[in-house]
């Protein structure tokens, strides 16, 4: 076993021997069940007014459910996700095991590497478990698979971003709520971005801001469009919190 | 083995370290003594390569802690103050984390995990969750991580703290164990401790190191004299002079006009009986009489107290303070 996989196994460990997982993790499959039941439903009540008024009706449940469902869950993962991450780091510091680990024979890089890993895993496995919904849903009914599909590699993306910024969250303090405060702000800061850059408008600073934000580029992949210039943007800004969280766990050395 | 020249640590304005410089030889024990913020602490987090020092050199095993540092890590068994324990492992669980974190796996990993066991008495516990263990067994668990890779080199932050009597006994019988094969260097509030398992200790004020020797030659360095306290209710006005008149008496120091004098007198030679006897005839009013045994306790107070040492004025302030508890 390497030292990267056992950090992650460790983590794990730590993750379902504590409540957490298990409280944000029915949470979040309750609210996902919930707002997907209220989307269907809405649809059912859609069809039945066009069966009325037109006498037959196509229900799309690509537009009317999915699509709505992968733009809430933007917001549920915001709400959660920094939960899961706000321990990483805040709670080694707290517990004096910080020091433990720096003066372990590895890495900070493998250090930021499993940690997120863990959470990673942690949250796949979450998303893993939303996917019994569109399961239940091709038995009785006939979708479009493809947008689902790339949605679900856009919410695969967007977690790890979401992540990541945790990640980096939790390195730069040792109190965990501040953690996770630090993590919603600078992910509703990155949401907000689309409204200023659309305020800007068709500029080039418009523009700029638009691409900081990830919206338009998650958008693109709900609406099953697998863009490359999407994709770099998550795994750079990826790739930029890990870096900067690496920096940080590496400056509280210093102090 | 470890080799720290001048090193020098500043947190902004505040000067933690100062220009510190010792070593430690293969299978050596020292120990660091220091009052709290002493820097004891900071020197060890730059041996274990936690943080850089801001000047000078420090070398492990051959390896420079700045250039490097996974070399030096790999080579140390390092336990802070507080015990680097995760509540929500068990103890066994947590030593596999850290020998595999430590290159350690398969027959070699279990083989050490039970070795440690077995030398820190953690086989009842072995499978309980460490938050549930209480603060004693914590500090064991926290040295068995220490030694679980079987490093040439430790660096033990107060090892005894919050172990009972008979435990601390066996931990320093265990840092006894040790040395000769393993250079340790650890640090301790308790003097008895240093005496006890250290060939060398090292006294660090101020973040500054203020003496270095074998425990031994410290308390004779500052006993070149047998030192008696008098306390008298009626001094006269010739008490000084006819006490410096006594056979044996070198020398004799006074407070003010409270009536405590402090005798200095020849190695072995106990003049106790005659200043009482003097002391008796001539109507002083003789209160105390005692001689004062200089332990390793004392040396620590007067070197962390007066950096100079040795000033007849700084052993007379330490007269007056005896009636204190230290």
């Amino acid at each position: 076993m390497t030292p990267v996989q056992a950090i992650i196994a460790k983590e794990l460990r730590s993750y379902f021997v504590s409540p957490v997982v298990y409280v944000v993790g029915a949470v979040f499959l309750l609210i996902v069940g919930l707002l997907a039941y209220l989307y269907l439903v809405f649809a059912g009540a859609q069809a039945i007014q066009l069966m009325q008024v037109q006498g037959s009706a196509q229900l799309n449940l690509n537009d009317l459910v999915f699509r709505n469902l992968f733009a809430s869950m933007r917001f549920i993962l915001l709400i959660i996700l920094p939960i899961l991450t706000m321990r990483l780091f805040a709670e080694e510091r707290k517990l004096r095991t910080f020091e433990f680990l720096l003066t372990s024979p590895i890495g900070i890089n493998e250090i930021v590497a499993g940690k997120f890993m863990s959470v990673f895993l942690v949250f796949l496995s979450l998303l893993g478990l939303t996917g019994l919904m569109p399961l239940m849903l091709a038995l009785f009914s006939d979708f479009d698979w493809y947008p689902v599909l790339t949605g679900y590699l856009g919410l695969v993306l967007l977690g790890a971003l979401f992540l990541s910024v945790g990640v980096l969250a939790s390195a730069l303090t040792e109190n965990q709520i501040v953690a996770a405060f630090v993590s919603i702000g600078l992910l509703l800061v990155l949401w907000l971005l689309s409204g200023l850059g659309a305020l800007l408008g068709d500029t080039v600073l418009g523009q700029a801001v638009s691409y900081l934000s990830f919206m338009e580029h998650y958008d693109h992949l709900v609406r099953g469009l697998v863009d490359t210039k999407d994709l770099v943007y998550f795994l750079s800004s990826l790739a930029l919190m890990l870096f900067l969280s690496h920096r940080v766990v590496d400056s509280a050395r210093w102090k | 083995m470890i080799e720290v020249q001048q090193i020098t640590k500043r947190y902004g304005q505040h000067t933690a370290l100062d220009r510190v410089s010792f070593s430690v030889a293969k299978g050596e024990v020292l120990a660091f003594l220091g009052p709290n913020g002493a820097g004891k602490t900071t020197t060890m987090r730059i041996l274990t390569c936690f943080m850089p020092a801001t000047e000078g050199i420090a070398r492990v095993a051959g390896f420079d802690c700045a250039d490097q540092p996974m070399e030096v890590k790999r080579r140390i068994g390092y336990l802070p103050e507080t015990p680097p324990v995760y509540q929500e492992l068990t103890v066994t669980e947590y030593l596999q984390f850290v020998g595999r974190l430590r290159g350690l796996s398969g027959k070699v990993l279990t083989a050490s995990i039970q070795r440690e066991i077995e030398r820190l008495g953690l086989g009842t516990v072995q499978r309980r969750l460490i938050g549930n263990l209480s603060r004693g067994y914590r500090q064991r668990v926290g040295l068995a991580q220490a030694l679980l890779h079987d490093p040439p080199i430790l660096i033990l932050d107060e090892p005894t703290v919050g172990l009972d009597p008979k435990q601390i006994i066996e931990i320093r019988e265990l840092i006894k164990n040790l040395a000769g094969t393993h250079s340790v260097i650890l640090s301790t509030h308790i003097l008895p401790e240093a005496t006890a398992v250290c060939q060398r200790v090292v006294i660090i004020s101020g973040g500054r190191i203020v003496a270095e020797d074998t425990p031994e030659q410290l308390s004779a360095r500052l006993r070149q004299s047998e030192k008696i306290s008098l306390i008298l209710k009626t001094p006269a006005a010739d008490t000084h002079s006819r006490l410096k008149a006594l056979r044996g008496v070198q020398n004799v120091f006074t407070s003010g006009d409270s009536g405590t004098f402090l005798l200095e007198c020849e190695l072995g030679r106990d003049v106790r009986e005659e200043v009482a006897r003097v002391a008796v005839t001539s109507g002083w009013g003789l209160l105390e009489l005692k001689a004062i045994s200089m332990t390793l306790e004392d040396v620590f107070l007067q070197l962390t107290r007066h950096e100079e040492g040795l000033a007849p004025d700084s052993v007379a302030a330490s007269v007056e303070s005896t009636g204190q508890p230290v």
